[in-house]
C-alpha cells in the first residue's frame, strides 16, 4: 500500500483517472477546459468593460475557479504526504542527457528545472523568455484555439471533433519547434 | 456553497493524479516532444479512447446529468486558421514553459510559486487576444 502511495504512477492510472475527471464534469453537466478559467479572470478583473469578448456571465465559471482551486490543493496533498524525501523522476536516459546538455540536472531532485523556474531567474533574460513570453503564448494560444489541452487534445477528441485534430496537430506543431529550435538556444543564454 | 465543493473534490483528485503521474513535471513534456518516453502520449492516449468510448455511449443513451438535463457534448465551429495558427502558439508556450494550463495551476499546490507569474503572463496573453480577436483570422 505505501508504495502505491510513494512511487510514481504509471500511465495507466493516469490516463484512466482524467477520463474519469472528464466524465464527472460531463454528469455534472459541465465542459473541461481549464484555460477558460484564464478568460473569466480578465472579466473579473473588469476587461468586460473595454473588450467585448471578455463581456461574459462570469459567474458561469465558479465551479472552474473552485476545480482549479481544487487542484491546487491536490497537488499541495501530493506533494507533502504523498512523496518520499528522496525523489528522482525516471525520465529516459536521452532525455537526461538532451537536459543536461542544457545545463538541467534537477532531475536528480524532482520534477521541475529548478535552475530556470526561481525567483532570481525572473529577471534574467532566460527566465524572462522562458516564463514571461511562455505563459503569454500559453494565454494567447489557447484562447485563439478555443481551448488548451484539456479543451481540446481530451474533451475534443473524445468528441471526436476535427477542429480540436486540427489544434492538437497545431500544439505539436508549435511544441516541436520549440523543444527542437528555440529550447536549446533560450536555456542555454 | 455546498454545490461548488464536488468541483472542489474533484479538483483535488485531479491535482493528485497529475502530480503523482508527473504530468506537471518540465521534464516530462521534455521527453514527450523529443519522443523518448511511452508515458505522456500513454496517458493522453488512454484518456482520450476511454472518454470517446464513454462519449458515444452517452450520446446514444437517453443519459441525463445530475441536475436531469440531457448531457450535450457541443460540437465546435469549423474552422482551419483559428485551430492551427491558436494551436501552434499555444503548443509553443507549452513546450517553453513545460506545462499546459492545468499543470501550472497544480505546480503552485507543488511549491513552485514563481508559476504565479507564469499564470498573470497568461492572463495577459488571453486578453491581449481579446483585444486583439477582431484583426486575426479565424
Amino acid at each position: 500500500m505505501k508504495e502505491i502511495i510513494f512511487s510514481p504512477w504509471p500511465w495507466w492510472v493516469a490516463g484512466p483517472a482524467i477520463a474519469i475527471v472528464y466524465l464527472v464534469l460531463s454528469y455534472f453537466g459541465k465542459s473541461f477546459g481549464i484555460s477558460a478559467t484564464m478568460r473569466a479572470a480578465c472579466t473579473v478583473a473588469g476587461a468586460g468593460k473595454r473588450v467585448p469578448f471578455f463581456n461574459f456571465d462570469w459567474k458561469s465559471q465558479i465551479w472552474n475557479f473552485i476545480f482549479v482551486l481544487g487542484s491546487v490543493i491536490g497537488g499541495f496533498i501530493a506533494h507533502e504526504f504523498m512523496y518520499l524525501d528522496t525523489y528522482a523522476i525516471d525520465i529516459s536516459q536521452s532525455t537526461k542527457e538532451a537536459a543536461s546538455s542544457l545545463g538541467l540536472y534537477s532531475f536528480e531532485q524532482g520534477m521541475f528545472p529548478i535552475e530556470v523556474f526561481n525567483w532570481d531567474s525572473l529577471f534574467t533574460l532566460k527566465g524572462f523568455l522562458v516564463m514571461i513570453i511562455g505563459g503569454f503564448l500559453i494565454g494567447f494560444g489557447s484562447r485563439y484555439a478555443g481551448g488548451c489541452t484539456s479543451g481540446h487534445a481530451i474533451s475534443g477528441l473524445a468528441n471526436l471533433q476535427l477542429p480540436s485534430l486540427i489544434a492538437v496537430i497545431g500544439f505539436f506543431i508549435g511544441g516541436l519547434l520549440v523543444t527542437f529550435y528555440v529550447i536549446p538556444f533560450v536555456y542555454t543564454l | 456553497m455546498m454545490k461548488y465543493l464536488k468541483y472542489g473534490l474533484l479538483g483535488v483528485v485531479f491535482g493528485i493524479v497529475f502530480t503523482k503521474a508527473e504530468i506537471i513535471s518540465w521534464y516530462r513534456i521534455y521527453e514527450m516532444f523529443r519522443f523518448e518516453s511511452f508515458h505522456m502520449y500513454g496517458i493522453i492516449g488512454s484518456a482520450v479512447v476511454l472518454s470517446a468510448i464513454a462519449t458515444f455511449l452517452i450520446k446514444r443513451s437517453s443519459f441525463n446529468d445530475l441536475y436531469g438535463n440531457p448531457i450535450v457534448f457541443s460540437p465546435k465551429v469549423m474552422s482551419v486558421p483559428r485551430y492551427l495558427y491558436g494551436g501552434i502558439i499555444f503548443g509553443m508556450g507549452w513546450a517553453l514553459v513545460g506545462a499546459c494550463p492545468g499543470p501550472l495551476y497544480i505546480m503552485v499546490g507543488n511549491g513552485v510559486i514563481v508559476i504565479l507569474v507564469v499564470i498573470l503572463s497568461a492572463i495577459l496573453g488571453t486578453y491581449v487576444y481579446g483585444l486583439l480577436r477582431n484583426k486575426l483570422p479565424h
